[in-house]
């Protein structure tokens, strides 16, 4: 009888909305954790590992020397390299392609890598129209590098001394 | 036999081996750089130290014979002590630059570095820095990573006959260094590419365009000399990227000629045909398999109607046995019997008298054991690259007396106990001699087994001192010591096959040899000589033979693989006919300038992409399957050729395999069972010696040059670089020079039947009297036979 009347009352004066509103009315006023993307970003990582870039010295050259070594590492087989001596005599690729259809960003390539020239930036917002859009070659991870190597090199810096 | 006890486990090895064989023996691994098995021991690297029993110091593995008892430690304390600090040593100078070396990962120094080297370098000082070498357009040089094993140099020295490489300076002032301003001009260089232990000499064609990782190993038949050297060709995305030797101690132990390591260059060559193409109107048009197939199938039905005799099958010496069997049977098929694999040769006199397939008369190690040896007609080091290192084994390892009769006095770079070097008209002239001279050393009931008219002939021959010399070598009678009963050889080479008396040559040479109790055999031209012969490419009895076949020109022609200005024994000849000729369809691998006159020209696989059997001069089938898919539209030759016999409405050309094709050649009898029996060098009759021929002024020794002998190598840039390539020449002694008035370096005209040509005049003191060489190439396709009268004249 009296679990009955305590049950009567509880629906009658809609505590159990209240209570639920209590949690929504504490979220109205905290301080919002929404991040206004793409005007906002959450923090990244310098370690985050992104869209790949292929880096170059200040002087211009690039870094990459054609070992292959990020080519026989990558677990997903998205890179394909070949090779060729340029007219200087020095070892060079004749292409470098990402297949990042197929890329698992482990960061092996990364990690491989002799001269830091394959590295992974903290792009993430990339997109293709088509499947292929995403197969990136060697001028267009260049220009991945050229356009972010200030935070490229600033990254590699901060993480220098744990490497 | 010696019982020792390595690393606790005992073995029995001979007096005198080292402790390095021993532990190779039962599969301990040893580290080692400058240590190789077919090499004399230097000992110089010292990676190789182990601890032995109731020695102080640990002692090097590949100099320390064994003895009884002997307890050896080689991964003891101080044995590891001491190959870790050697290993720190080596590294010192040794460049971190593996990932641009295209040693990287095939590299001993790296491997060995993983299970001996240390953490990390405390080496702070300047690493030596060593300027490269440019020895030629076949080996890339980084000298800085040179560790001086000297295995290089050892391998020239010991095995390519040329001391071309050497270590100068002491300690860190040493480098390995060939002669100012001369390359490595050996053609079995390639293989201090695979003896350097390090990135030091590496492939020039091959370098930074792959991994070794990334590279399929295929095995593969070696296609460009008569040995039939095992290799392996690798392959990356459907590509041939280089080609490394397989081992076979029995044919070509651990090593292969540059020929074979190169060539596949050519496989890649921008001539390659891809698509059948059919000429109209004189304008070269694409045309698809189907088309191009029946087109060819009508037009040869329409000659082989009116008169099958007016057809002429030639067969390349390169084809497959496969490839050829299916020509004579398409010929055969059609009623023609002129079919023939022998482009090269212009004495057919012997056809019809040989009791089998000529060979080599011996396996190929044999000529290692061998006492005296006799070549007649060789230029040995162009010829057989590889099999020459057996002779110089021989002369160096058995003290075997080589003696040469030969046209060109061209260094096999071992010592040669007696030459004749002479004109190719008095080659018949001096083995005559050495017949009577064997014949007065031999037995008397020997001797009277020869014909009463080459006895007659005997007669009136007077031997030189040189004949009798050699004679008496072949006998036994040494320069140095006496044998009772040598092993001897006799070998026919090239100049001899293509030469106009090979007949006569021939007979004396098989009497010279069977009086002497030697083995007699013929040195093979190509590398499946023997194999077309055994698969009968050859014509049938009363039809046409690869000279006549050119010289009473046929309406039509079928080509295999061929290039005729090049690959005939008379360019000239060959290009008469074939711009005579209504119809000539080209089965080829690449477009030549050699095939303007054809009117159909089908892509063909080479060996890299088509499986087939070549049969090696010791009489060895072997087999081999494709390494990569053909290029564009090519097909197998014998894939082509049995949809040929198909559109032809011909029987029996209904295989699925290569291999049932060879079954079909063999009966399907296992190849070795039966090629014994059809191998024989012997002659049903010995042939009749005529009187000599009226020789002329002048007399042309003809020559495929090293990097000429087939269409692949023809077209393989790296080698065609090579040093021994400047091949468009004539060349004289300086006596006959004078004798002519002419002046080396200057242009001269040579003129041979009718055609001329220019070209550099070379003085030459290798060539004998009243001869001029001329080599074939693309610059004398005007000249006629390779031996035979021949002009040189000062353009005014």
């Amino acid at each position: 009888m009296i679990t009955k009347l305590k049950e009567l009352f509880k629906s009658l004066l809609l505590i159990e909305l209240l209570q639920g509103l209590q949690v929504t009315g504490r979220y109205l006023f905290a301080r919002k954790i929404t991040v206004q993307y793409p005007d906002e970003l959450t923090p990244i990582s310098n370690r985050f590992r992104g869209l790949h870039a292929l880096r170059r010295y200040p002087n211009g050259e690039e870094r990459c020397i054609a070992c292959k070594l990020c080519e026989a590492v990558c677990p997903a087989m998205a890179i394909t390299i070949e090779s060729d001596q340029r007219d200087d005599g020095t070892r060079r690729t004749t292409r470098y392609d990402i297949d990042l259809t197929k890329c698992i960003f482990c960061g092996f390539c990364e990690e491989s890598c002799p001269v830091d020239s394959i590295v992974e930036t903290r792009v993430f917002d990339y997109h293709g129209d088509k499947k292929s859009d995403l197969l990136y070659t060697k001028t267009m991870l260049l220009a991945v590098g050229d356009k972010h190597e200030a935070q490229i090199a600033a990254d590699r810096a901060v993480d220098a001394k744990f490497r | 036999m010696l019982k020792i006890e390595i690393d606790g486990k005992e073995v029995e090895v001979e007096h005198g081996s080292t402790i390095i064989d021993a532990a190779d023996k039962i599969g301990i691994a040893i580290p080692r750089f400058c240590y190789h098995k077919k090499l004399s021991v230097a000992a110089n690297c010292r990676m190789c130290l182990v601890q032995v029993e109731k020695f102080a110091k640990p002692l090097p593995a590949c100099a320390t014979p064994v003895s009884e008892g002997m307890k050896i430690f080689t991964r003891s304390k101080s044995a590891i002590e001491a190959q870790k600090s050697v290993m720190e040593f080596l590294l010192i100078n040794h460049p971190l630059d593996c990932p641009i070396c295209d040693q990287g990962g095939e590299c001993e120094l790296q491997d060995i570095a993983v299970g001996y080297g240390g953490v990390k370098s405390r080496y702070l000082e300047a690493k030596r820095v060593v300027v490269n070498k440019n020895i030629g357009p076949l080996i890339s040089t980084d000298m800085t990573r040179c560790i001086q094993c000297t295995r290089c140099v050892r391998y020239l020295k010991e095995i390519g006959g040329m001391m071309e490489l050497g270590l100068v300076g002491r300690g860190e002032h040493a480098e390995i260094t060939a002669y100012v301003d001369k390359s490595v001009a050996s053609e079995l260089s390639g293989n201090i590419i695979d003896l350097c232990p390090v990135g030091a000499l590496t492939s020039k064609p091959f370098r930074y365009s792959a991994r070794s990782w990334e590279l399929i190993h295929r095995p593969s038949i070696a296609a460009h000399d008569g040995l039939g050297s095992h290799i392996e060709v690798q392959v990356k995305n459907n590509r041939v990227m280089r080609v490394l030797p397989r081992e076979k101690e029995s044919i070509n132990e651990c090593w292969i000629s540059d020929r074979d390591r190169f060539s596949y260059e050519g496989l890649n060559s921008v001539d390659r045909l891809t698509t059948p193409m059919i000429k109209q109107n004189g304008e070269w048009r694409e045309a698809d398999w189907k088309s191009a197939l029946e087109y060819v199938a009508n037009r040869l039905k329409v000659v082989a109607e009116q008169d099958a005799n007016d057809l002429g099958f030639l067969v390349s010496l390169n084809s497959t046995m496969e490839e050829g069997w299916l020509t004579k049977k398409v010929a055969r098929g059609l009623g023609c019997g002129n079919v023939d694999h022998r482009l090269r040769r212009s004495d057919f006199r012997l056809d019809g008298n040989f009791q089998g397939t000529p060979w080599m008369g011996c396996n190929i190690p044999d000529l290692q054991a061998m006492d005296r040896v006799l070549i007649i007609g060789s230029n040995l080091r162009n010829e057989h690259p590889l099999l020459t290192t057996r002779l110089r084994n021989a002369v160096k390892m058995n003290e075997a007396e080589l003696s040469l009769i030969n046209p060109l006095d061209d260094d096999p770079l071992t010592p040669v106990a007696h030459k004749v070097i002479c004109s190719p008209n008095d080659m018949v002239n001096i083995l005559l001699q050495v017949l009577k001279a064997v014949s007065g050393l031999q037995r008397l009931s020997l001797c009277l087994c020869l014909p009463s008219s080459l006895l007659k002939t005997l007669e009136s021959v007077e031997v030189s001192e040189m004949a009798t010399r050699i004679a008496m070598s072949l006998a036994g009678h040494g320069t140095s010591y006496d044998l009772v009963s040598p092993k001897v050889g006799v070998f026919l080479g090239n100049i001899t096959q293509y030469h106009p008396r090979y007949a006569e040559i021939y007979t004396l040479s098989e009497a010279i040899a069977s009086l002497n109790g030697a083995t007699f055999g013929v040195l093979s031209e190509s590398n499946n000589r023997v194999g077309l012969n055994l698969a009968r490419a050859l014509p049938q009895r009363g039809a046409l033979n690869a000279r006549t076949m050119l010289e009473q020109p046929r309406r039509a022609y079928v080509l295999v693989n061929v290039e005729p200005e090049l690959d005939c024994h008379s360019a000239q000849m060959a290009s008469k006919a074939l711009a005579a000729a209504d119809f000539v369809v080209a089965l080829t691998t690449h477009k030549s300038h050699a095939l303007r006159d054809a009117d159909v020209m089908l892509p063909i696989a080479p060996f890299t992409e088509t499986s087939g059997s070549y049969t090696s001069m010791e009489g060895r089938v072997q087999s081999f399957a494709a390494a990569v898919k053909p290029l564009g539209e090519a097909r197998p030759g014998w894939k082509v050729l049995r949809v040929l016999g198909n559109l032809l409405g011909l029987e029996g050309f209904d295989f699925d395999s290569s291999e049932q094709v060879k079954n079909e050649i063999f009966d399907g009898v296992k190849p070795s069972r039966v090629v014994w029996n059809r191998l024989n060098n012997n002659l049903s009759h010995l042939l009749e010696i005529t009187s000599q021929d009226k020789s002329g002024v002048l007399q042309r020794i003809g020559e495929f040059p090293l990097y000429q002998t087939d269409a692949i190598v023809r077209r393989a840039p790296s080698l065609q670089k090579a040093g021994k390539n400047d091949i468009a020449f004539a060349a004289m002694n300086s006596a006959m020079l004078e004798n002519l008035g002419l002046e080396a370096g200057k242009t001269v005209r040579v003129s041979q039947s009718g055609g001329s040509c220019t070209l550099p005049l070379r003085c030459d003191e290798r060539v004998p009297d009243a001869c001029v060489r001329v080599p074939v190439c693309s610059d004398t396709v005007a000249l006629g036979d390779l031996f035979g009268d021949i002009t040189v004249e000062a353009i005014l």
